[in-house]
């Protein structure tokens, strides 16, 4: 029956698809022109829906006209609040957080508009082009109300309300302590400080916004296509708001063109198109242009961190304080609140050092702008910044290197798991192993001998560090956003053989560029004893596990890893008490390899198919109670969740006539556990730094103080492109976490360290002119005004 | 208000006669043609998405209207390769992992056959200002250009 010779069970039990660069199943589709996005499909009949949006930051809706709008050639319809009232029910983005006010989220502005992009109307007709025609034909009038511009001056005394029913702008506030911080930083032989500031960002997934509806009248179901990384959590915030029960309301993404973030919360527009769906009894699709994309998805950053922090003589850092506010914008999102990132900020601000007291406090401020919501490493970006600033700005008062303070304050090898001042435990990463291993892949002490040298020669090169740690694949213990009510603690796995033999393997888990539907198949080859081509891997679909959440927060790796290997195993055991009647062996002889089960030390051998037939199809050859159904489902929570950590390094040189800064060294050490595909983390790696690099150097979402937008469009909204982003060396600690598989969450470090090491190294090429840099990103403006300042007080120490 | 355009799209001609003189040709291509290969990033020239050759030459099918089109030869990047033959471009964009979403990649790989026909790229300097009219959000570009480094070392050694 089988080719295969006596293998060797240790041989046979060595995985042989995870850990290698396995080619990616989904790229034949996507190199094509064959992969399909939501903005892709083609219901028949299907109508298109444009916005009308606010251009207002915050003011009364008095009147809305539509008759115009309505006569106009193509359109079906034209919808207001008014017009939708009665079909659905708003969704609050709930949370058990003290302090906390609940801005309940709704398809279309009911009264009052709150930022500019704001969706006031939806006009549905028989093209996108005769759609966004009848835009200009609905006429608002409103009542303008002061515009609540920055966070700062929405926290005074007599600042007009965005929310009036909060009674305050400060939509979260809160704070962690531990220790006497006041009495150590008092204590402390240095003392740092400093205002750091990361301002607002666009996430910028290259696919826009969109989403298509697909009415199906038999059932008054919908399926909801959407450019979503959380389609469960859609299905289930739709199906409560729509009491549209789960059968009949399927959310799929389909292929997605990134995310970060950005599309990683409900969106209006979401509810919007399946509540017109079903009262048209029509498909119908929306796709954001570039301007509706920028200016109403999901923002980042956009916070102001006052922290300090002491040292003792020896270089230790003892005490950390910080009051962090952060510019939430004008409503809290779904499901993961306003309160994710600035309280992030709070949270893993002590980083991966011992510091012994602590107190953070931070408080979330509505300002008539589009809602921050997660991106890419969320609060992590900036609690690093300011945390590696802190520290490099120790290093300098104390006379040390920048190296050498990060060794003696890093948590070592042997103080695992350590839990954090701020409440969080890491567990055994390669905190100290990564700094060492960055400083030799980068030549840390021969960079220090040529910057000296460069600077002789007047030129500003820089040499910067960035550590940091995180917390990745979060169990049921831990709420990934702060007293949010909603599960995301574990992931289902759901693997059939059916009666051709054929493997398919079902996860909630949504890929939007990380390659599950390879790095899935590579776990369940080898666990399953499969042959990775014959594994089929569906993600994304609402319809496929019972619940789901999606992909963020890096936890499908883990999490649907952990599932992954759960079931497989579950169901090798099924195949193996079939084979062991099938072969005449006992089951615990069997080992079930490359998509065979074979008795060990033996050729005889069935396929994976032979077994599939016997169980569903040939009635003799089982007996009946042996036929068991080739399906394995498991649920894997790993309750807390596994650190990642990482070094980065940069070497920059800022030109003192452009003040362009040129990237001309980057290494990046990290510890992402067991790698399951060296060139997927490869991968990812590369595309975090390079959305580091934009957050470091160019992107800003830039509102004036009556809340418009001034960088709506890629020309003003820069980020990187080939010729700003250097080559990258990534090197890896590949320390095995303890949860399933060993596997750590990599997905968002990339952007979480890059910021900070090209911050510290510009501060580094800098600080001969005596300049700190205190806010991101050092565009050539900012940079350009940076050395004015100090030539002016150069000049002016002259003059005295 | 309508019009006729014949073009050639990917080696098949196409006589199309309701077309609006305000289409775009990358909505020509998507909605008329259900060539959904070619994506829509910014509808505003930047990103690069859309890019697909006109007459041999990339353009942004975004900033043409298919009016313009009349009587041009177009390729797609369904006119590359196929998910059983990926062209050689395609084949290293997979090789070295030149992709994560593969949104915007249809353009990447219409800038790239450009590049490759037109340019010595002895550099991979020269191919990073080759593709900086396409961005790209997940890759940070580094095994773009390893792809089209790859591809070029390949053109040389067939034509050498």
């Amino acid at each position: 029956m089988s080719n295969d010779t006596r293998a060797e069970p240790l041989d046979v039990m060595r995985p042989r698809n995870v850990g290698a660069p396995i080619k990616r199943t989904e790229d034949p589709r996507l190199l094509t022109g064959r992969g399909e996005y939501s903005a892709d499909r083609k219901p028949d009949r299907l109508l298109h829906v444009a916005f009308l949006r606010s251009g207002q930051p915050h003011a009364l809706i008095t009147r809305i006209d539509t008759v115009t709008a309505q006569a106009a050639p193509g359109v079906i319809a034209v919808l207001t609040a008014e017009g939708i009232a009665g079909d659905f029910k708003p969704v609050i983005p709930f949370s058990r957080m003290p302090n906390y006010y609940a801005t309940p989220i709704v398809p279309l502005a009911i009264g009052k508009v709150r930022y500019v992009g704001e969706a006031v109307a939806a006009v549905i007709a028989t093209s996108r082009y005769l759609a966004e025609d009848a835009l200009e034909l609905i006429e608002v009038d409103y009542e303008p109300l002061d515009a609540i511009a920055r966070a700062e001056l929405a926290v005074v005394d007599d600042a007009v309300l965005l929310h009036e029913e909060a009674g305050t702008n400060v939509l979260i506030s809160r704070e962690f302590k531990k220790g006497d911080v006041v009495a150590d930083l008092q204590a402390a032989a240095v003392r740092v400080s400093g205002r750091f500031e990361m301002t607002r960002k666009a996430p910028l997934a290259m696919e826009p916004r969109s989403y298509t509806a697909e009415y199906d009248k038999r059932r008054d179901a919908v399926t909801l296509y959407t450019s979503s990384n959380i389609p469960g959590i859609v299905r289930d915030a739709i199906s409560e708001s729509l009491d549209l029960p789960g059968h009949r309301l399927r959310v799929v993404a389909p292929d997605v063109g990134g995310s970060f973030g950005s599309k990683g919360s409900l969106y209006p527009e979401e509810l919007l198109i399946c509540i017109a769906a079903r009262k048209l009894g029509r498909s119908l699709k929306w796709t954001a242009d570039r301007l509706e994309d920028v200016s109403s998805s999901s923002q980042a950053f956009a916070e102001v961190v006052n922290a300090e922090m002491g040292f003792d003589a020896n270089g230790v850092a003892t005490s950390l304080q910080a009051d962090v506010i952060g510019d939430v914008g004008a409503y809290s999102i779904y499901p993961w609140t306003c309160g994710l990132e600035p309280v992030q900020v709070v949270s893993f601000l002590p980083g991966p050092y011992k510091i012994a007291s602590y107190r953070g406090a931070v408080r979330g401020v509505a300002t008539c702008k589009p809602p921050t919501g997660p991106y890419r490493g969320v609060g992590r970006p900036i609690s690093t910044f300011v945390a590696e600033s802190l520290m490099d700005l120790g290093a300098r008062a104390l006379g040390l290197d920048p190296l050498e303070i990060r060794r003696r304050n890093l948590v070592r090898a042997e103080e695992f798991p350590y839990r954090i001042a701020s409440g969080i435990i890491w567990d055994k990463t390669g905190f100290v192993e990564c700094l060492e291993a960055a400083a030799e892949a980068a030549g840390y002490e021969q960079l220090r001998v040529e910057q000296a040298a460069a600077r002789k020669r007047g030129r500003l090169l820089g040499v910067g560090i960035a550590s940091y740690a995180e917390l990745t694949g979060i169990g049921s213990r831990i709420a990934v956003a702060p007293g949010m009510p909603i599960n995301t603690g574990s992931e289902t796995a759901k693997i059939t053989i059916d009666s051709t033999g054929a493997i398919t393997a079902a996860f909630g888990v949504a890929s939007h560029g990380q390659g599950l539907e390879t790095t899935l198949a590579q776990i369940v080859a080898d666990d399953l004893g499969a042959r990775f081509e014959d594994i089929r891997v569906i993600q994304g679909d609402s319809d496929e596990v019972p619940m789901s959440t999606g992909t963020y927060a890096s936890r499908s790796a883990v999490l649907g890893g952990g599932a992954a290997k759960h079931a497989s195993r579950i169901l090798q055991d099924k195949i193996k008490r079939v084979a062991s009647h099938l072969l005449e062996a006992n089951q615990d002889d069997i080992e079930v390899s490359g998509g065979k089960a074979a008795v060990i030390g033996t050729d005889r051998a069935v396929t994976l198919k032979q077994v599939a037939k016997a169980v569903y199809s040939d009635m003799k050859t089982l007996p009946v109670e042996a036929r068991e159904e080739l399906t394995a489902t498991y649920t894997f929570d790993p309750i807390n969740g596994t650190t990642a950590a990482a070094t980065h390094i940069a070497v920059v040189e800022v030109d003192p006539a452009t003040c362009f800064v040129k990237i001309l060294k980057y290494v990046v050490a990290e510890d992402c556990g067991r790698i399951i595909n060296p060139m997927i983390v490869d991968g990812q790696v590369h595309g975090g730094v390079a959305q580091g690099i934009g957050a470091a150097l160019f992107e800003e979402l830039v509102y004036d103080d009556d809340g418009q937008l001034l960088s709506a469009s890629l020309v003003d909204y820069v980020i990187p492109s080939a010729a700003e982003v250097p080559v990258m060396d990534v090197v890896h600690i590949e320390s095995e976490s303890a949860v399933a598989g060993g596997f750590r969450g990599m997905g968002e470090g990339g952007t979480i360290g890059a910021p900070a090491a090209i911050a510290n190294a510009i501060a580094d090429a800098l600080s001969p002119l005596g300049i700190d840099v205190s806010i991101l990103p050092m565009t050539p403006e900012r940079i350009f005004k940076l050395l004015e300042q100090a030539r002016l007080n150069t000049r002016g120490k002259a003059d005295e | 208000m309508s019009t006729t355009v014949s073009v050639t799209v990917n080696g098949t001609k196409y006589d199309l006669s309701d077309v609006e003189p305000r289409l775009l040709l990358s909505d020509f291509l998507r909605d008329m043609l259900g060539l959904t290969g070619t994506h829509v990033g910014c509808e505003h020239g930047v990103c690069g998405a859309c890019t697909v050759l006109v007459n041999g030459d990339s353009v942004r099918s975004c900033l043409m209207l298919a009016v313009q089109a009349k009587g041009a030869e177009i390729t797609t990047v369904e006119g590359l390769g196929t998910p059983e033959q990926l062209n050689v471009l395609q084949a290293q964009f997979r090789e070295h992992h030149g992709l994560q979403c593969g949104f915007c990649t249809p353009g990447m790989l219409m800038t790239g056959e450009d590049l490759l026909r037109k340019y010595p790229l002895a550099t991979d300097d020269e191919i990073r200002e080759g593709l900086s009219g396409n961005l790209c959000r997940c890759t940070g570009y580094q095994n773009i250009v390893a792809a089209i480094r790859a591809a070029a070392a390949l053109r040389a050694e067939g034509t050498s």
